[in-house]
């Protein structure tokens, strides 16, 4: 559905987006990861044809950005960081004006505007004007906005920014009530946001792209499934007789002393890539006549591996920043 | 076409819901009511004068109040259009609804003309009160109608002349009162050119005169429509609204 292949935009003196590729598939919703200033909006704002690239092309729905804009734009939902509101308007006026915008047929403009109001859940003030609505029902009539000609490509950037807890959970489910119907991409510098709505992720970190995987896989992404355990021997000396036992327990791959403190030995013990048997472990440990003080598991969060990879991203550039 | 008409409808829409189209018709009502009161009481004072010295002066409505008021309308409108157009695409650029604009399936130039074409409307519905006042005129007098016909097509010209001008500025700028005053100040200089023919008849001199906006209206509010004057404001309004598509694109390669 998109497709994106080394785009760079280079404002005058700051490379904001640096070489990127990626492509979306129909019907995927893909969350677009990176801190404040990483280049998601810019990106987010070449694919909607609103800044040209300065290098490398990008397509929509078969259709280039820069050489068939207008044939993009009909295909495309776009909800800016601030929602694009007139507040003068009421949310009927608006929304009706919206559609005749986009190009809705005239005669189903009407329809089409009970429709998302519905979906978006902003009857009770379609009659209200703009300028006195809360942000979380501006930001239900951004979206409104956005799909109102029910385009095959929603493009949400930071949709979930400026709203208290109870509007950022609507809001996502919303948005992901939405995945059905419509391609999405969103941009986000929140982690639970992603996990909580995204199939797929994008991590960009100054202009870079660092990663572009399922959510899934990148969590376990080059993450060692690992064990912790904690064991008392009662006796002098108990580390070594332990780390031998725990890495004849089938399955384990290292065993790593992490600390010992007065009579608790810490181990990190790793596994094969489904995860290291515990259950082995325990009765290893057990069976040895130890005390098992404390067995967890550590994989990763989403979290960790974002910081690393965008800490790693932070790195390089430094470097070759360094290098130049 | 019908790209044009939604944008023209929804400045419409701003212009008439917020407001700024009530406070300039009621001061531009003020204005026209004045000078029509004043126009016409002169008339009247001169008219008697001339029956009390019982020598009688050739007296025309048409030029001693309805070109009169005409000619001071034109100044007037030189403040005003300012004040319409100044909005246009700075407010946009200030609510970020410029990107709503640009993403959307319509191209720069009907978003220009259809923004213009609002303003012109609206400033059209200015000249309308100064029509109320008129037809006082017609229905208290005999006034010749077609003088005061090519007069509203110059003032109407006039506007959209200025009004084009005005767009361009305001597509420059976030800032409306950076726009509207710019917009005076061009104003007045276009004004200002046709004082050029105090110093004699040079060539430098005609082109000065030909590039002010208000020289070109005497012939209209006498009844005279000339080529001249209408190309003269066709292509200014021509050369506003390029100018203004042309600095929407350019926005795409600056922002």
């Amino acid at each position: 559905m998109i497709q994106v292949e080394h785009l760079s935009k280079r404002y005058a003196r700051h490379l904001a987006v640096n070489d990127i590729s990626f492509s979306v598939e129909k019907g995927d919703i893909v969350g677009f990861l990176g801190p404040n200033g990483a280049g998601k909006t810019t990106t987010m704002r070449v694919l909607t044809c609103f800044l040209p690239p300065s290098d490398g092309k990008a397509t929509v729905a078969g259709f280039d950005v820069f050489e068939q804009p207008l044939e993009v734009k009909k295909r495309i939902g776009y909800l800016p960081e601030t929602p694009p509101l007139y507040p003068e308007m009421d949310v009927q006026d608006y929304l009706t004006f919206i559609a005749r915008l986009k190009n809705v047929p005239a005669r189903d403009i009407k329809g089409r505007v009970e429709h998302v109001i519905e979906r978006c859940a902003v009857a009770d003030v379609k009659t209200r004007l703009i300028s006195k609505l809360s942000r979380g029902y501006r930001q239900r009539v951004g979206l409104a906005q956005a799909i109102i000609h029910n385009p095959d490509v929603l493009i949400l950037d930071e949709p979930t920014s400026g709203l208290d807890p109870k509007q950022i959970t609507e809001t996502r489910d919303l948005i992901k009530s939405l995945s059905g119907e419509h391609t999405i991409i969103l941009s986000t510098h929140i982690l639970p946001e992603v996990e909580a709505i995204c199939r797929k992720v994008i991590i960009i970190v100054r202009g870079k792209l660092i990663a572009t995987d399922s959510v899934e896989r990148l969590k376990s992404r080059g993450v060692q499934q690992s064990v912790q355990v904690q064991v008392s021997t009662g006796m002098q000396d108990g580390a070594g007789m332990v780390r031998e036992r725990l890495a004849q327990v089938p399955g384990v791959r290292t065993v790593t002393e992490k600390s010992t403190s007065d009579d608790k030995l810490t181990f990190e013990v790793e596994g094969l890539s489904d995860g290291a048997p515990r259950a082995d472990i325990a009765r290893a440990v057990v069976q040895s006549g130890w005390n098992l003080l404390e067995l967890k598991s550590t994989t990763q969060s989403l979290e960790e591996v974002y910081l690393q990879l965008t800490g790693a991203g932070l790195t390089a550039e430094t470097a070759t920043g360094g290098a130049q | 076409m019908r790209n044009i008409w939604t944008i023209c409808r929804r400045e419409m829409y701003a212009y008439f819901v917020s407001p700024i189209a009530w406070v300039l018709m009621t001061i531009f009502a003020l204005f026209c009511g004045f000078f029509a009161w004043f126009a016409s009481a002169e008339f009247l004072l001169e008219s008697q004068r001339a029956m009390m010295s019982g020598q009688s002066f050739p007296m025309n409505i048409n030029e001693q109040v309805i070109a009169w008021i005409f000619s001071n309308i034109a100044i007037v409108a030189l403040l005003v259009v300012p004040l319409i157009s100044m909005r246009l695409f700075a407010e946009e650029k200030r609510q970020g609804t410029i990107e709503l604009l640009a993403t959307s399936p319509v191209r720069d130039y009907q978003i220009v003309i259809g923004k213009w074409l609002a303003a012109f409307l609206m400033f059209a519905s200015l000249l309308l009160i100064l029509a109320i006042d008129y037809s006082f005129l017609f229905a208290y007098g005999n006034p010749d109608w077609k003088p005061v016909a090519t007069g509203f097509l110059g003032a109407l010209l006039q506007g959209g002349c200025l009004l084009a001008l005005g767009t361009f500025l305001s597509a420059l700028t976030k800032n409306q009162i950076v726009a509207g005053a710019i917009g005076f100040g061009l104003g007045l200089l276009l004004w200002l050119l046709s004082w050029a023919t105090a110093f004699g008849n040079s060539p430098t001199v005609q082109v000065l005169n030909y590039l002010s906006i208000v020289s070109h209206l005497d012939s209209f509010s006498r009844g005279v429509i000339d080529s001249k004057d209408i190309v003269y404001y066709l292509s200014m309004i021509f050369l506003g609204l390029f100018l203004t598509t042309r600095s929407l694109e350019s926005l795409r390669w600056r922002a």
